[in-house]
């Protein structure tokens, strides 16, 4: 996978999350992933098309996504209930925005499909070219999270 | 308190976490008068049977699109001039076209700030005064 698509996700993410939610994530070092277990509890997937083929996932200890939820609905949650789960597959769905807003830039034009969630100890992630991916490990004070892209080549 | 801050709002999407979170914004806006809809038949019924100053309305959603809902609304004799304020996921040029030409007040990209949204509503309520 072509490392510039590292930053819009990036970027994405923390415009996002500074936004709606008023945090402000510290962003680690990429790596490579090369199985297909899931970094966090609960995780939104939403798959790309058009120019280039690909998919995002998001992933998110307990800790940050209570924090990221609460403060987007002004109220303290304590569990991971469906407001979680429908808040997780919107903010998937607008770091995907912000990151294909990113990418079009650079010559390109995407799409994206509906958000899935899904959460559970151990629970996978499938991503749509299936193979390694890149993940953007960020750290909250409440927990961490991970942003798991992979995208293909031009078509 | 600005006349503007007592307009009573409904909130029109399919996801109620995100109706809650528009509600957030809404409130530290100052806007506290507000009312939901979870699609745009639910909306219209709202509209029918309420007094309501201004719409916001998701594009994306099941039975009737925000974009049909706004459509209804223009082609209604006592709701055609209502505000209506459309919530995309993205900017789109051909989305946005569609919605100027069916008669959009303005419209706002996910994800958004209270202050850009209280600002976009001021705009409208200016406009129609």
């Amino acid at each position: 996978m072509d490392v510039k698509y590292i930053n819009p996700f990036l970027e994405g993410t923390i415009e996002v999350l500074k936004t709606m939610a008023f945090v402000d994530p510290r962003p680690g070092k990429p790596y490579l992933k090369k199985n297909n277990l899931a970094k966090g509890d609960i995780t939104g997937i939403i798959g790309i098309t058009g120019t280039i083929k690909g998919s995002l996932a998001l992933s998110f200890s307990t800790g940050s996504i209570l924090k990221i939820v609460s403060n987007m609905l002004g109220e303290e949650i304590t569990s991971l209930n469906g407001e979680i789960r429908d808040a997780v597959g919107e903010i998937t769905n607008m770091v995907s925005g912000a990151a294909r807003k990113k990418i079009e830039v650079m010559g390109y034009s995407l799409s994206a499909s509906l958000p899935t969630v899904v959460s559970g100890k151990d629970h996978t992630i499938m991503h749509v070219l299936g193979g390694p991916s890149i993940v953007i490990p960020f750290e909250m004070k409440e927990g961490p999270f991970v942003v798991d892209i992979s995208m293909g080549d031009p078509q | 308190m600005d006349t503007n801050k007592k307009i009573k709002i409904l909130v029109v999407d399919d996801f109620a976490t995100m109706r809650k979170v528009i509600r957030n914004l809404l409130k530290q806006s100052g806007y506290e008068n507000v009312t939901e809809a979870e699609d745009g038949v639910a909306a219209m019924n709202v509209l029918k049977t309420t007094k309501i100053d201004f719409v916001i309305s998701d594009w994306n959603m099941p039975n009737m699109t925000g974009i049909e809902l706004l459509r209804a609304v223009r082609s209604d004799n006592d709701l055609g001039t209502m505000p209506f304020l459309m919530v995309t996921a993205e900017s789109l040029k051909e989305n946005v076209v569609e919605a100027v030409k069916a008669g959009v007040s303005n419209y706002i990209v996910k994800p958004f700030t209270a202050e850009v949204l209280g600002e976009k509503i001021d705009k409208i309520m200016e406009s129609v005064k």
